[in-house]
């Protein structure tokens, strides 16, 4: 440090939060700070890992670090980034990436690397397709498991069929294949991930250089698709709001109406209501597996499990449709918009040769780019949601066998616990006797609960540890948006109690609005028409949102972030990736939005 | 065109007059002659010059006298230039001239007030190297006032600063000067637009710096400027820096000359250029660059409803150094990826 002008605590100088020194028990035991991780860099995963995470939902870490890691370090060979690890302190998740810096071995994993890397580069749009079907039959797999019901006699078919397996056996079998589904989930979320990324960042540093002033965002048009996924379930609901109006039961989509009341009265309308309730059962398989988070926590529900953010959106678009406004993407313009920005950057090149490069890099970062835009449907939202409504059937069947005292306790519970439990049930079943989880799970679930309430007042550092001589990953890079720049706003952030928060300009605009600060999608009702939306990282399905809002921050995020992506897409200025934004800026604050040069500044 | 005479008025002259009306002149000339806002005026050319300079120097003897001296001898530079200086500015003013600069003069305007500026003939480089070592007169008001500033002008050549400058560089004097008088503009804002960056040279935006009153207030160092950089492509303000500005040239109170005073507390860290303005601003840099085909260097500012251009000249600084292509067509487009995934990229530290 010394000389970088900024360092951040070691991970041993973190202290546990008083009322909540019982938190190791949650998590395993490889992922606490070991003393010689004092010598290495760690930020904090707001973008994935906002709040304080239950014990069941360290999963969402455990497996996809296993993923990322064996499909950058072993699979593809990436010449200069192995794997991320990560480290749990406080409930928070810290992660660092691991680079490769002799240029001996860089060499020779450069020379795998052409090799498989080429392969699916040369091959994207087929490998695409073939990775959505082998999604999708994961996902139908998954909605395939049966939780077993444990009857007090087997079903005859085990006998006649001469099965010879009973019931209790399927209880860990299929909890287990839950679990194993999830990590081959993430396996392929990883697997043409950090190619494009990799892909993206090329382009990316090639307008940099060539370009310094551009905006990063300004990198991101140029390779935007149209036709994203993820606009698909916003649009779903514009849809529904026009043929609300259209059968002229736009009456009963109003604001506060309760998602269940309004759909008990549309099956009361006659053939508008159930038209309307058609179409809406069309729309919910598959767009409405769109979760309400970004699958990383167990309560992050889809929109069909919890209607209320589609419903909350609803009336505002049928208010839109009344006052005769279009609510269709104006899609030509954007890809024309799209077309002549890269057209004029490319007219700006000095040479032909320039203009060659930069068309190859421009092609190969659209290849990629619905990739990148899309796989989050699939994994975080539809997989992800499918498999927490899996372990929530799991839940129930340890309530009903008395381990448990309400379902969503299961959360409460780490999966090697949750193995535990479930072998209690099939010995208890088994032997014709009670299980005994809930004498030994009871006050330590109390506890967890109690402890993550107290975590989440804990306000984790941004990062810890020494900076690093090199920051190699390209996803550390544009998801998290974690370069030099970024730690010195950081670094100063903390040390700086000032009325200006910088991060990274991500969509252009300068507003001044009253500030929504969000610590948890759950509060996403709260956000009122024409406020700034604050929050630590947001989600595709918060698009809904985006059109109350007048501009938007994050704490952690780059250009690549969905609160970036959305907001240009909203044409409202957002500025991501501050690191403090939700600790600085308090609800009902004025602040000011400069998403031109990544500024927030808080007025009052 | 009719530069050959010994005034002319600016719409008649444009970028191949160079050599009769000086690099401003004909800038301003050409700014006019396409349509861009520039202020209305008149030139007084290289030929009234060399005439004028004929008869304050007969025996043509100043470039032997400037050529004897040495650039270490600061005081005997200050005592010839100061001789050549009272030769030019005490020889009286030809009677044709004078009238022709007095038409001129009252074809603006009754008692208008007037810049009267320097317009040296020379290489684009050099005239950059010069700006500033030259007079410029503003508020300037009678033709008398004006034809004592024309003569004020042509001595600036032989500035002790000019002649310093010169000897040390090895550069020879400028052949010649002409001299822009133009319709004063009272500016509420001015300032200057380069249509590149001038720290990076990136040539997708224009940077404008600007402060509140005369633009000398940014020459003479006295202010830092609020800066503005816009991306061409998009037309969007993409950075914005608002500075403290505590200073400001304006009219002086006698109306002749201007003054420097304090900005007004609660003025001095407002912007001194609206969102709208910066982006017209912008557009009228973009209009000027794609005439001249180069980054301009531009002179702005900015009037109650108005903008109005007051000089163009070509960049030299980003312009003239060699650049090498950031990258290279490659045998297939992954190849970039391997490039560049393929070498370790260092954090920067200590930004």
């Amino acid at each position: 440090m010394g000389d970088d002008g900024f360092s951040f605590p070691l991970p041993s100088q973190i202290e546990d939060v008083p009322g909540a020194e019982g938190w190791r028990s949650m998590y395993q035991y490889f992922t606490r700070f070991q003393p010689e991780d004092d010598n290495r860099f760690w930020f904090h995963n707001a973008m994935h890992f906002p709040e304080p995470v239950p014990a069941f939902d360290s999963i969402t870490s455990e497996i996809p670090y296993t993923a990322i890691g064996a499909n950058t370090a072993r699979l593809f060979v990436f010449p200069t980034t192995l794997g991320i690890e990560h480290r749990i302190v406080n409930g928070r998740v810290y992660i660092t990436a691991i680079p490769v810096t002799d240029p001996a071995e860089i060499e020779q994993r450069l020379a795998t690397f052409q090799q498989r890397a080429g392969y699916y580069y040369g091959n994207w749009d087929s490998l695409y397709e073939g990775w959505k079907a082998r999604m999708a039959a994961l996902i139908s797999e998954i909605e395939g498991i049966k939780v077993p019901e444990l009857p007090d006699i087997e079903d005859a078919d085990v006998v006649f069929n001469s099965v010879g397996i009973a019931q209790n056996h399927y209880v860990r079998e299929n909890f287990q294949r839950c679990i194993d589904l999830f990590s081959k989930a993430w396996h392929h979320h990883t697997e043409m991930l950090m190619l494009g990324y990799g892909a993206y960042v090329v382009f990316f540093e090639f307008c940099k250089q060539a370009f310094p002033e551009m905006p990063d965002q300004m990198v991101a048009r140029m390779c935007a698709g149209i036709d994203v996924i993820m606009y698909r379930p916003d649009d779903e609901l514009k849809r529904l709001a026009q043929l609300a109006v259209d059968y002229h039961v736009d009456d009963l989509l109003t604001d506060g109406a309760d998602a269940s009341a309004v759909l008990t009265a549309m099956a009361e309308r006659g053939e508008g209501g159930e038209r309307w309730l058609a179409a809406l059962a069309e729309a919910r398989v598959p767009w409405f597996h769109v979760s309400t988070g970004d699958g990383f926590y167990h309560h992050h529900r889809s929109w069909n499990e919890d209607l209320t953010v589609p419903f909350t959106a609803l009336p505002r678009y049928v208010r839109l449709v009344r006052d005769g406004e279009s609510l269709d993407r104006p899609t030509e313009e954007l890809k024309l918009e799209r077309e002549r920005i890269a057209a004029e950057y490319r007219a700006l090149l000095t040479s032909a040769e320039e203009q060659a490069a930069f068309d190859q890099m421009l092609g190969l970062a659209r290849l990629v780019f619905p990739f990148v835009e899309d796989h989050k449907f699939y994994c975080e939202h539809w997989f992800t949601t499918q498999f927490f409504a899996k372990i929530r059937e799991f839940g129930d069947l340890l309530v009903r066998q008395g381990v448990l005292a309400e379902t969503e306790d299961i959360f409460q519970l780490h999966h090697t616990e949750i193995d535990q439990a479930l072998t209690d049930v099939m010995l208890a079943w088994s032997a014709g006797s009670k299980p005994l989880g809930a004498r030994h799970f009871a006050p330590i679930i109390a506890e967890r609960k109690r402890m993550l309430e107290v975590l989440k007042g804990w306000s984790p550092p941004p990062a810890v540890g020494p900076v690093p001589e090199a920051l190699n990953d390209p996803a550390v890079r544009m998801l998290w948006g974690v370069t030099a720049e970024t730690l010195a706003t950081w670094a100063a952030a903390e040390n700086d109690h000032g009325q200006e928060i910088r991060g990274y300009a991500a969509s252009p605009g300068v507003v001044e609005g009253v500030a929504r600060v969000l610590h948890s999608v759950n509060e996403i009702g709260q956000v009122q028409d024409g406020e700034i939306l604050v929050c630590a990282v947001t989600a595709p399905s918060w698009a809904p949102v985006f059109g109350k809002i007048k501009a938007a921050v994050s704490d952690i995020g780059g250009a690549m972030s969905h609160a970036a992506i959305v907001a240009r897409e909203y044409g409202m200025p957002a500025v991501v990736g501050t690191g403090h934004a939700t600790k600085r800026i308090k609800t009902g604050q004025t602040v000011r939005v400069d998403g031109d040069r990544g500024i927030v500044r808080i007025l009052d | 065109m009719t530069a050959t005479g010994l005034v002319c008025p600016l719409g008649a002259v444009g970028a191949t007059d160079r050599a009769e009306v000086g690099g401003k002149g004909a800038s301003l000339g050409e700014l006019h002659r396409v349509g861009l806002p520039v202020p209305p005026g008149f030139v007084i050319t290289v030929r009234a010059f060399e005439r004028a300079m004929r008869a304050a120097d007969p025996g043509d003897t100043i470039g032997a006298r400037i050529a004897t001296l040495s650039g270490a001898d600061p005081a005997a530079i200050e005592r010839a230039t100061a001789a050549i200086r009272g030769q030019i500015t005490t020889t009286p003013v030809a009677a044709e001239l004078a009238a022709a600069v007095t038409a001129a003069y009252l074809a603006l305007g009754a008692d208008a007030p007037v810049a009267v500026r320097s317009s040296a003939v020379g290489e684009d480089a050099a005239e950059a190297s010069f700006a500033g070592l030259q007079d410029t007169y503003l508020w300037v008001r009678g033709a008398g006032a004006v034809l004592d500033r024309m003569r004020r002008c042509w001595a600036s050549l032989y500035n002790t600063e000019a002649v310093s400058y010169r000897l040390g560089q090895h550069l020879p004097a400028p052949a010649a000067m002409a001299i822009v008088v133009q319709r004063m503009v009272d500016p509420r804002s001015a300032g200057v637009m380069f249509t590149c960056s001038p720290t990076t040279g990136d040539r997708s935006v224009i940077a404008i710096e600007g402060s509140w009153g005369l633009g000398s207030v940014l020459v003479s160092g006295e202010v830092t400027p609020d800066s503005f950089v816009v991306s061409k492509v998009t037309g969007e303000i993409v950075r914005r820096s608002v500075a403290a500005k505590a200073r400001l040239h304006r009219q002086a109170p006698d109306g002749l000359g201007t003054t420097a005073e304090d900005v007004a507390a609660d003025l001095r860290e407002r912007p001194c250029l609206d969102d709208d303005e910066v982006r017209s601003l912008a557009r009228l840099g973009t209009q000027v660059e794609r005439h001249y085909g180069t980054p301009q260097d531009i002179e702005w500012a900015v009037t109650g409803d108005a903008i109005v251009l007051l000089q163009s000249r070509a960049e030299t600084v980003w312009s003239s150094r060699p650049t090498a292509p950031v990258a290279t067509p490659k045998a297939r487009p992954m190849d970039h990826v391997f490039e560049q995934l393929g070498r370790p990229s260092v954090l920067k530290k200590g930004s």
